[in-house]
């Protein structure tokens, strides 16, 4: 049943999910694209949908995919399994508080963490850009968007742009060079 | 002990910060200061950032992690699940609505351009946000080696996240107790 595969799929997501926000991005790559449930270029528009609406990013996103997947039933599915696992982990945690604190294993196992992050998120940002914008062979709007991650990247490295702002401007360009070039 | 007052509270002033912080995670954290912290004195400030230290080692999402955090301090298990349920719910129904909008607009032109624009622009915040992580990783040889272990297992070999992510554990963990061994000799 597809809300019980909902369910288990976000369960997972949010158990494996450190940090939040887009370090889940490639968990939901593997475990909704691999599935077949939504498309590479699917997926970024629901991030950008996230990133324009109010709200924790991992709520957003399951909610969205949810919607796409089962209507509202699908979003309540997917929305209770990704929060459940972080509910469930701080509700033990709140009453050891200090212990786990202070644990030095637990400062180890980050040690090993944050890097692996990096480089699945790395992984995932090749796949995205490969599938999306080189897939159907390089056309002219194809490249002119290809500039623009490299330019908008290297933009916000040494300047702090609100989100919104960067998807209204790539929306803009995206509209203008549609009309110019196709 | 249900106080259904204060449990109402909980719940709005955690629907009230997840209405209103665009971007989630630390976009958070003044609205949390302000409500949590200074307004209700729920916990104190040096329990927030403790909260955020620990958030950043358990998973999830650290706005779902403080909401349940703070709602058991104040009021046990129905205290989590009220302040949760508040943030949870505001994201939920604008996110939903939102849905059924944009279904309908899919297919016209400039809805298309625009997406195509923004997919780029997603992709820059994205680098974005990797380069900020990497910041934070702690320069030694380790990390290098995780970080181009776990791209090449999945870049190229297509193996499961959740699996590296274990992998990348277990080895960092190893490794740290081997070498606290041979230096105890």
């Amino acid at each position: 049943m597809i809300y019980i595969e909902l369910f288990l799929t976000f369960f997972k997501i949010g158990l494996f999910t450190f940090g939040g926000g887009y370090a889940m991005f490639p968990l939901i790559q593997n475990a909704v694209i691999s599935k077949g449930w939504i498309t590479q270029e699917m997926l970024i528009d629901f991030v950008a949908v996230s990133e324009s609406t109010p709200g924790p990013f991992a709520i957003n996103i399951s909610t969205y995919i949810g919607a796409e997947m089962g209507g509202l039933l699908g979003s309540i599915s997917a929305t209770f399994g990704v929060v459940l696992p972080s509910f469930i982990i701080i509700l033990i945690l709140a009453k050891f508080f200090i212990m786990f604190k202070e644990n030095k294993i637990v400062k180890k196992c980050m040690d090993g963490l944050k890097p692996c992050v990096i480089g699945l998120m790395a992984s995932s940002i090749l796949s995205m850009v490969i599938t999306v914008f080189m897939s159907s062979g390089i056309t002219n709007m194809e490249i002119v968007m290809l500039f623009i991650i490299l330019l908008l990247s290297l933009f916000l490295v040494f300047k702090k742009i609100h989100p919104i702002i960067v998807i209204c401007v790539s929306a803009l360009i995206g509209i203008v060079s549609g009309f110019v070039l196709i | 002990m249900l106080n259904k007052k204060q449990l109402s509270k909980l719940f709005l002033t955690f629907f009230k910060i997840g209405a209103f912080t665009f971007g989630g995670g630390y976009a958070m954290i003044p609205f949390i200061q302000k409500d949590v912290v200074e307004k209700n004195n729920w916990i104190s400030e040096e329990e927030l950032f403790e909260m955020l230290a620990i958030s950043e080692s358990t998973p999830g999402p650290i706005s779902i992690n403080i909401a349940t955090f703070v709602g058991y301090r104040i009021s046990g298990f129905w205290g989590a699940f009220f302040g949760t349920l508040g943030l949870v719910l505001p994201s939920f129904l604008i996110v939903f609505g939102l849905y059924l909008i944009l279904d309908a607009f899919q297919n016209v032109l400039i809805v298309k351009y625009a997406f195509f624009g923004i997919r780029a622009g997603v992709i820059a915040l994205i680098i974005n946000a990797l380069c900020k992580m990497y910041k934070q990783v702690s320069k030694r040889n380790l990390s290098y080696f995780l970080i181009i272990m776990s791209l090449l297992l999945t870049a190229l070999f297509k193996v499961n996240p959740i699996f590296v992510i274990i992998l990348s554990v277990v080895i960092s963990l190893s490794l740290s107790l081997y070498i606290e061994r041979i230096s105890k000799k």
